[in-house]
């Protein structure tokens, strides 16, 4: 096979606000699409990490003599080995690419092994001997600022308050609660995997299943100590990311490998270390304390939230930003005080997941607006609605909402749906334990429960937030085809499709190609804040409008001028005819509005470009003597400003809401001094099609003013209010107050 | 590693006299996972998916009142097959993983793994099935309730090699629930299963997933046989007073000695098996009650 990715070239048409079919879609239901992992070269050895067996540990020594000695065995690498900088990070460069003189959480790399199979890579891999000295490790977030220091400038990663109004204010119902949230997994299918090619001049091309190609090569060059140039990166196949590929696995491992051996060199990760080998959603503690008047008024709300960021800061500051600036909800709050602590401890690291910080914050503060619902004896719903925010509110930042913010309308969308009827007769599958025949209607009761969330789009904080496309337009066998090229990365979520569209859209061209996405153009900034579809998206429809000006000038010069090729309307225009043998190829980079940074001390500044709002109401059924969980349905409404594609945006709102499900009810990693308990699939439970209801979805389409279509990006938002749905409809069913997500069987059984 | 592929069971049994290392295979789903993860390295493979007799079911015994399963026959033609005749092996077999899995698993598999968690193991307990196992020494029958003697330890031979199951048929009602924190696809956390034997005036009862081995609720069975029989409802039942349930419930609950892990506390796996108990129960006697009336 070719270790690029095929061109993607599709037969079908249709351009946005329809629903084409992908053009990798039937490579990947039939089974055909190259994955990382399928990558293959001639020729090529195989990598192994040794990664360290403890939370935190002095390593004394490593001795490779008899590693080396393996038959087989190509190269055993160890941080000397490393000719850059052997440190990398997505906002602080914290972490080795090899381990010196200690290992913070348990899965940190030690060393390398290269060899001509993965099994004599395994074989020497254990033949590796390090002596530790093992050390107590910090594992408690709350408590970890003030722990053993395990980076220089102490355990801190980042504190964000906010303060907004009266910083006493007082109100006549106050309500307050801890919450904590377990470390999900982002749990992609497909495993970590990349493959290395030395070149001849000492530079490397690396294949790899990444969500930010640009970052990765700056990271890589960096620790290789190559310039950027000799080393260039192409997107393999992706097999879901969810936040999990921000971070650099074995790009850099694999690139070691295979310019110290001068062998092309695969890494492929097996489901137990892709477990070790990429961050996870931060676990948080939440103190939240709510004020509100007797009509249910919110007067203020107080926060201190503390998540653990685990061994390296990763993205843990920005994780921070969002919980801090997004910790009170889509509610008009006059008086706010958040603080936010992002910690070191000797936890597996975590960083980006589906929902960054918006997830853990909101499931505290809507668990907080029922609790506040019940001592005012008001609805949930109509609470909520009270204090909804609105297009023109402020955010605890200062930031005024300029665009739709439709809070109320998505609550009452989801309010006024039918209820499901109690089933009549039993079917296992429709009972909670399923088919494990655990109840035929004993102990069932159903419970309602509803919640709403928001969401920051695209990065933050004054990040120069940029997409870089160019558009290709020429006549192939008589006919115009267009040829799109960015970096951006096709993770699953359908990139691919939507650049099609809008080419489509844009140049009135049916056959539309996408190139593989690499290093060879501009960044295409990083596949995760609900962003490409509105920044790459940005990008591939500005690089159309370069390419029609240029239309128009050719269209001059033949005296075509007639023809108002600069107006929105190609459909008159013979394009072969016009462009004749002429090639138009346009390149242009396009940024979304500024943003600011936020004051470090108030947390005052115009922090996001976008916000995104989802609601949801779940009905469930709780075995409630035996703790089992079924969600009998789970309807949502979300503003998404505009489907660029209506049936790729309905996937996003259930693939968001199943896994907000998962950590309703069965997701999370345990940890036990530092150790993962339940590294597989057989442990980390994610929901099944039996677990999963089917779900009603309604789509607004409130355009925004400042995006390109309006769109609003779409695949976080409907991940954050599912989690606190269904728990409240659980605590409905129950009467308990269920404070910590994962709802595990224990917690409703009381034992 | 070897790959040993026998046509026949002689020779597979030959094969396993001559290499009592190697490691049997038969659909795999659980050695293929160990052998994936680097947890076991066999010398040799013993495949046994070519052996015809294996993959065979049929009824023995004086009157056919015996089902004899062969080693190798997956979960899915027990269920498709073999539902009406062994009711409780047919709803353990439904709840084993997804339909992949059912496919390609055996329920000798199952006994080979013997695995606390295996979800035929309290089925074939409770209701008196007994392991056939033979090698080139002969065959021998080991009653469920001696197969089991450890975490993932079993009454075989090295040379031995798992032919049958031999599972009394039954019109009598049986039933088998198992609890896992997702809807499908899940490990057990607890299982529990029960069977009536109106013949001999007895109730089988065991559970799984509770201790280190599957293992019998003995007090249980006792129990719920004494109180039975000499309230005479076998042959005149009565719907079952609640404190019956409940006693008989407490007394599974006992019989468990679980332990805390990832998957469930051991509080939580005495409470839910003392649920289980008393709704499987009540299920098999109200089924029963109907039959006899
Ligand atoms: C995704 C997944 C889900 C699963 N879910 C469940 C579940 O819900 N419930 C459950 O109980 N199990 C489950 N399992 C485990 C497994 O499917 C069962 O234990 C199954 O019964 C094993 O049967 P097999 O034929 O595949 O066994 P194999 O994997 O072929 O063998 C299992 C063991 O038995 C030995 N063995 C096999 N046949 C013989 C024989 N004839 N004589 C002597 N030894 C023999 C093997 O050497 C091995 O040690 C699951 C496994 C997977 C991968």
């Amino acid at each position: 096979m070719s270790l690029t990715p095929a061109e993607l070239t599709s037969a079908v048409s249709g351009g946005i606000g329809s629903s084409p079919q992908r053009p990798d879609g039937n490579l990947k239901v039939r089974g055909e699409f190259a994955y990382a992992s399928d990558l293959w070269h001639e020729d090529m050895i195989w990598g192994a990490t040794l990664r360290s067996p403890h939370p935190y540990a002095r390593i004394v020594s490593i001795d490779l003599t008899e590693a080396l000695q393996v038959p087989g065995v190509y190269a055993v690498l160890t941080h000397q080995d490393v000719p850059g900088q052997n440190r990398y990070g997505l906002e602080h460069k914290d972490q080795p690419v090899l381990a010196e003189e200690v290992v913070r959480y348990q899965g940190e790399p030690v060393a390398l092994v290269g060899a001509d199979h993965p099994e004599t890579a395994q074989r020497a891999m254990k033949r590796i001997k390090v002596e530790y000295e093992v050390l107590t490790p910090v594992v408690d977030m709350e408590t970890a600022a003030d722990d053993t220091p395990l980076h220089p400038g102490g355990n801190l990663v980042r504190h964000v308050p906010v303060r907004r109004g009266d910083q006493h204010a007082e109100a006549e119902v106050v309500v307050t609660g801890r919450y904590e949230v377990g470390m999900q997994d982002q749990a992609f299918l497909g495993p970590e995997s990349g493959l290395a090619v030395p070149d001849e001049e000492g530079g490397v091309d690396l294949y790899i299943a990444t969500q930010w190609l640009h970052v990765d090569q700056a990271q890589v060059a960096a620790a290789l100590g190559l310039p950027l140039e000799q080393v260039r990166l192409t997107l393999s196949g992706v097999g879901g990311a969810f936040g999990g590929r921000e971070d650099l696995s074995m790009q850099v491992h694999a690139c070691l490998l295979a310019l110290h051996t001068g062998k092309p060199t695969k890494m492929v990760y097996n489901r137990e270390e892709s477990f070790y080998g990429h961050v996870h959603r931060h676990p948080a503690v939440l103190y939240y304390e709510h004020g509100a008047d007797h009509t249910g008024r919110l007067v203020y709300v107080k926060a201190r939230i503390y998540l653990d960021g685990g061994a390296y800061a990763s993205s843990t500051g920005a994780v921070v930003a969002n919980a801090a600036t997004l910790g009170v909800g889509p509610y008009d709050v006059d008086n706010v005080t958040v603080d936010c602590w992002g910690v070191y401890t000797n936890n597996p690291p975590c960083g980006a997941m589906r929902g960054f910080g918006a997830v853990q914050a909101g499931f505290a503060y809507e668990s907080q607006m029922d609790k506040l619902a019940e001592a005012l004896g008001m609805d949930p719903v109509d609470l909520r609605i009270v204090n909804a925010m609105s297009e023109g509110s402020v955010m605890p930042t200062g930031q005024v909402i300029d665009s739709a913010a439709p809070v109320a309308q998505l609550l009452k969308l989801v309010k006024d749906k039918p209820m499901p009827p109690l089933s009549t007769v039993v079917d296992l599958r429709d009972m909670p334990g399923g088919v494990s025949n655990t109840t035929h209607g004993e102990g069932v009761v159903r419970g309602v429960g509803y919640a709403v969330g928001i969401k920051n789009i695209c990065f933050s904080e004054g990040y120069d937030d940029y997409s870089t496309a160019r558009v290709r337009l020429q006549v192939i066998n008589g006919e115009p085809a267009a040829l799109a090229h960015t970096a951006a990365a096709e993770v699953g979520q359908g990139l691919v499709t939507i650049m099609q569209q809008i080419v489509r859209t844009e140049l009135g061209v049916e056959r539309v190609t996408i190139l593989p996405m690499d290093t060879s153009i501009g960044n295409g900034g990083s596949t995760s804040a609900s962003r490409q579809t509105y920044v790459t998206g940005g990008a591939v429809k500005a690089a159309c409008a370069a390419v029609r000006e240029k239309l128009a000038k050719l269209a001059a010069s033949r005296d075509l001028s007639a023809v108002d090729i600069a107006g929105t309307d190609l459909t008159g225009v013979d394009l072969a005819e016009l462009l004749g043998d002429e090639v138009i190829d346009e390149t242009v980079e396009w940024r979304h509005r500024a943003t600011e940074p936020i004051d470090p001390e108030t947390g005052q500044g115009n922090a996001h470009v976008q916000y995104g709002f989802a609601a949801h109401r779940a009905v469930v059924d709780v075995d409630v003597e035996l703790g089992l969980v079924k969600v009998v349905e789970l309807d949502c409404a979300q503003d998404v400003g505009k489907a660029l594609n209506p049936q790729a945006v309905l996937g996003q709102i259930q693939g968001g809401s199943a896994q907000g499900l998962g950590l309703a009810v069965m997701e999370e990693i345990q940890t036990a001094g530092g150790k993962v308990r339940n590294p597989s699939f057989t442990d980390y439970l994610i929901p099944t099609v039996l677990d999963m209801p089917p779900m009603s979805i309604d789509v607004l389409e409130l355009a925004d003013p400042h995006a390109p279509y309006g769109v609003r990006g779409v695949g976080e938002p409907p991940t954050i209010s599912s989690t606190p749905a269904i728990v409240a409809a659980i605590r409905a069913a129950t009467g308990l107050a269920l404070t910590r997500v994962p709802v595990r069987p224990e917690h409703i059984t009381g034992t | 590693m070897d790959f040993l592929r026998p046509d026949t069971l002689a020779e597979a049994l030959a094969l396993k006299a001559q290499r009592p290392d190697a490691v049997p295979i038969a659909g795999g789903t659980d050695v293929m996972v160990e052998l994936n993860f680097d947890h076991r390295r066999p010398a040799a493979l013993l495949d046994l998916t070519r052996i015809a007799e294996l993959r065979s079911w049929d009824a023995d015994g004086d009157n056919g009142d015996t089902v004899r399963i062969g080693a190798c026959v997956p979960y899915t033609r027990i269920i498709e097959e073999l539902g009406e005749r062994l009711p409780g092996l047919a709803m353990a077999s439904r709840t084993v993983g997804s339909p992949q899995i059912r496919n390609r698993g055996t329920v000798g598999g199952n006994l080979g793994a013997a695995s606390p968690a295996g979800d035929t193991h309290p089925v074939l307990l409770a209701a008196d099935a007994t392991v056939e196992a033979a090698s080139t020494r002969g065959t021998r029958l080991i009653p469920a309730t001696d197969f089991y003697l450890g975490v993932k330890r079993n009454a075989l031979e090295p040379d031995e090699l798992i032919t049958a199951v031999h599972v009394p048929a039954t019109r009598a009602p049986q039933q088998f629930s198992k609890v896992g924190t997702r809807n499908a696809m899940v490990i057990a956390v607890c299982s529990f299963a029960v069977a009536l034997h109106p013949a001999q005036n007895r109730v089988g009862a065991a559970v799984g997933s509770a201790a280190p081995t599957p293992r019998r609720a003995s007090a249980a069975e006792e129990f719920l046989s004494a109180e039975l029989t000499s309230t005479n409802q076998w042959e005149s039942p009565k719907p079952l007073l609640d404190s019956v349930k409940r006693r008989f419930g407490d007394l599974v609950a006992e019989a468990a000695s679980p332990i805390d892990d990832v998957r469930g506390s051991a509080a939580y796996r005495k409470h839910a098996l003392s649920v289980l108990a008393r709704r499987t129960l009540g299920w098999a006697w109200q089924d029963y009650s109907g039959k006899v009336a």
